[in-house]
């Protein structure tokens, strides 16, 4: 019994062990890479996603061979245990020189001191500005590509039912959007016309149903300070946007708990209107050809949004090469190796020239759209070190909306966790 | 769990003890001589006693150590860090805030929730699981052809990773699950089964069938160890005796089961008030709260919002929680002389 006990004790305080060597380390010294003469480890998250680590494995390769002096040697996580991987090693001061991260985490990184400002020779005025987070007026983190979300639908399927066709210049409104799920549900072919994605958990909550709050006129924090939720996220907007969403479940128009893989889903027929991300537009197109239109979000009243930012490189402040480092992101975001990552991953390049140079993202491209929609409608997550616990707490109360939870109080119960939490944190300031 | 040593002594049943033969003063004159020699032994020790007890210190050593620091120190920490702010993540410096975060968790709806999904767990899982399991060992306690067979095959969830039979599972609950397209062919099409884990009335007694099945198979083993130690003598006087099949059960069986009964009851007790597993993999304590537990709300507070101090303070009340449960039951399965 005594063995079984402390296990279970073992287990709940790690995260406790954790911090106590971090506490000893004192005070934003997080990291110290221990890397031999002249190599620079690089961390990533895509170890499951071959194309990418192959992409970057490219840059790496040709980096090494344009110089003598350092060599960059990669090591890929799954990306699950990712995170936890990078704040375990900077807990033991064992941070790798260059990190990948998750643009919204960017603040919560910078804020603890794990990542040091960038200062690089490439000119980044001209990439989607959702490829740079920047914390404290400095930029932290640099992408080689974003993606965007959107609307995939056929159109025969909208054709038949009558419905229009949103473009840039005229998006869907609440109306118009109301109307077409009504309309294609009364043709019968699907149980559910609407697949937003609602199967998905952790980050793509908030990456996916915020950018509806924000076009409602709500937001997950006041950004004004990034000092409370109060008034943003269970206001009177916010209530709207729940009951909205909550009603499209409620009338039938989607699932509350979809299939694990809606863009799978979509392509047999079993929705009539995918929302989900540029990532799947290039399987989309494979399988359906001429019948598929990407068309851009709802505007809700303050026109359509989608999240910004997806996964960025750091230096880490430890690096004891910060320069050879912050030298191979240079290197690295030259428009032919942006292109080549983009193209690997079917994203958005970050700059228009890497766009160029893929025929789909050129002028006239494909997926031109995409671009446009990242450039025009991206908010981006809130960047403040509290948008990890933001994003949980508004994950849960989706999820709790959704299975019927009255709205008002389910939004209020996430405004108190989020506005303790700052204050807890002394208000995440400097 | 598989550490736990299994009861060696094995008490015989009140009825079946040869009733004692000396009288109470012979009962006196005995005890006395033992506490005389007990004395005795702690003045003269043997030849040889430091050395054991130094190898004995020097054996228990590496264990201890390891013990200290992986389990012992951590947990103080805990405890510690659960009066403090400390995070995962921060710049700032820790700072003692008294019972805060108490405060904090005992205002918190959530907690409660968490506690009552746990309380409902493990109130199912503990007689349903130990008497399951208690049936599969009476079951396989025999000699017949192909015994070998059953006692693997009902073994066989407990070799199975958690992790790996919740992701089996997961996909068995779906709406166009396994279960619900076996529930509409029996009954022929008549029910028309839920989305067992999207919905908070079935989802918790989801994970609860899921996790006896997984977990019987184990106790089943403790159970099967506990039949074995009972000796065939008792059954044979009690066919003499002339009794039927369940007396021999009551009499015998059960009285001979006590102390596998108390571990069987406090492991899976204990069991019950960690589920993590199933719910960290198959809902991530939706929906609507009504899966979560108190080990998926620590874990959830401690790395996903990086509220170190937070989930110390869950994990301390929790450790309080399990000595009070553990205490109780130690009481009840006492033996009582």
């Amino acid at each position: 019994m005594n063995t079984k006990f402390t296990k279970i004790l073992a287990t709940s305080i790690a995260a406790a062990a954790l911090t106590a060597t971090l506490a000893g380390c004192g005070k934003g010294s997080a990291s110290s890479s221990n890397e031999g003469s002249g190599e620079i480890a690089l961390w990533t998250h895509n170890a499951g996603n071959p194309e990418e680590l192959a992409a970057v494995q490219k840059i790496v390769d040709s980096y090494n061979g344009s110089q003598d002096k350092v060599k960059i040697k990669i090591q890929a996580f799954p990306q699950e245990s990712y995170n936890d991987s990078i704040v375990s090693a900077a807990a033991a001061g064992k941070l790798p020189c260059i990190v990948d991260i998750d643009g919204p985490n960017v603040p919560n990184w910078a804020w603890a001191g794990y990542l040091k400002p960038l200062e690089l020779s490439t000119d980044l005025s001209t990439h989607l500005p959702s490829t740079v987070a920047e914390y404290d007026g400095k930029p932290y983190a640099v992408g080689y590509y974003d993606v965007a979300l959107a609307m995939m639908a056929r159109p025969s399927d909208l054709k038949a039912a009558g419905v229009r066709t949103a473009t840039v210049e005229q998006p869907w409104t609440e109306e118009e959007f109301q109307d077409a799920l009504t309309k294609l549900k009364a043709l019968g072919k699907w149980e559910y016309p609407l697949d937003m994605g609602t199967a998905g958990t952790g980050e793509w909550l908030p990456y996916a149903y915020s950018p509806f709050l924000q076009s409602f006129g709500g937001d997950l924090i006041n950004r004004d300070g990034f000092q409370s939720a109060d008034g943003v996220l269970n206001g009177d907007k916010a209530v709207s946007w729940a009951n909205w969403f909550r009603g499209l479940a409620d009338q039938g128009f989607m699932a509350k708990k979809g299939g694990k893989d809606s863009t799978q889903d979509f392509l047999n027929n079993q929705s009539a209107i995918l929302y989900t991300g540029s990532w799947a537009a290039d399987k989309a197109k494979a399988a359906l050809g001429d019948d598929l239109v990407v068309m851009p979000t709802v505007d809700l009243g303050e026109g359509p949004k989608i999240g910004g930012a997806s996964w960025q490189w750091g230096v880490t402040s430890g690096c004891q090469n910060s320069e050879a480092a912050m030298d191979y992101l240079s290197y690295s975001l030259k428009p032919e190796n942006v292109a080549a990552v983009a193209k690997a991953t079917g994203t958005i390049p970050a700059s228009n020239e890497a766009a160029a140079l893929i025929p789909a993202f050129a002028e006239g491209g494909a997926n031109r759209i995409f671009m446009d929609f990242s450039r025009e409608y991206a908010v981006m997550r809130p960047e403040t070190p509290a948008y990890p616990f933001i994003a949980t707490e508004y994950g849960n109360a989706v999820q709790d909306i959704l299975n019927g939870a009255d709205p008002k109080s389910t939004l209020d119960k996430a405004v108190k966790a989020i506005d303790a939490n700052i204050k807890s944190n002394g208000g995440y300031k400097k | 769990m598989a550490t736990t040593p299994l009861p060696t002594r094995r008490p015989a049943p009140a009825h079946v003890r040869p009733a004692p033969a000396s009288s109470s003063n012979g009962n006196k004159r005995n005890g006395s001589n033992d506490a005389g020699n007990n004395r005795s032994a702690v003045r003269r020790r043997r030849p040889g006693f430091r050395r054991e007890q130094l190898s004995g210190w020097g054996m228990m050593a590496p264990a201890a150590l390891l013990l200290l620091a992986f389990i012992f120190i951590p947990a103080a920490l805990g405890f510690g860090l659960a009066f403090t702010n400390a995070r995962l993540i921060s710049p700032r410096p820790v700072e003692f805030v008294g019972a805060d975060n108490f405060v904090r968790l005992f205002t918190d709806p959530t907690f409660y929730r968490a506690l009552l999904n746990v309380a409902y767990f493990a109130v199912i899982v503990v007689p349903v699981q130990s008497g399951l399991a208690l049936l599969m060992a009476l079951l396989i306690n025999k000699k017949f052809r192909g015994v070998n067979f059953f006692r693997t095959v009902y073994f066989l969830p407990v070799v199975t990773s958690m992790v790996v039979v919740s992701l089996l599972w997961l996909f068995m609950y779906r709406k166009e699950g396994l279960i619900n397209e076996v529930l509409s062919a029996i009954s022929f099409g008549l029910i028309n089964g839920p989305d067992w884990l999207a919905d908070p009335n079935t989802a918790m007694p989801a994970i609860i069938i899921l996790s006896i099945w997984q977990a019987a198979g184990f106790h089943m083993i403790i159970w099967l160890a506990g039949l074995q130690s009972i000796s065939g003598e008792l059954y044979e006087a009690a066919q003499l005796d002339g009794t039927s099949r369940w007396q021999q059960f009551r009499f015998v069986t059960w009285p001979g089961l006590f102390h596998t009964r108390s571990l069987v009851l406090v492991t899976i007790t204990i069991q019950a008030l960690g589920l993590f597993d199933q719910i960290s993999v198959m809902t991530q304590g939706g929906p609507m709260d009504s899966t979560t537990t108190i080990i998926y709300e620590a874990v959830q507070s401690g790395y996903r919002q990086q509220e170190t101090s937070y989930a110390s303070a869950i994990s301390l009340v929790f450790f309080v929680l399990v000595l009070i449960v553990s205490a109780v039951q130690r009481h009840l399965t006492r033996e009582k002389d």
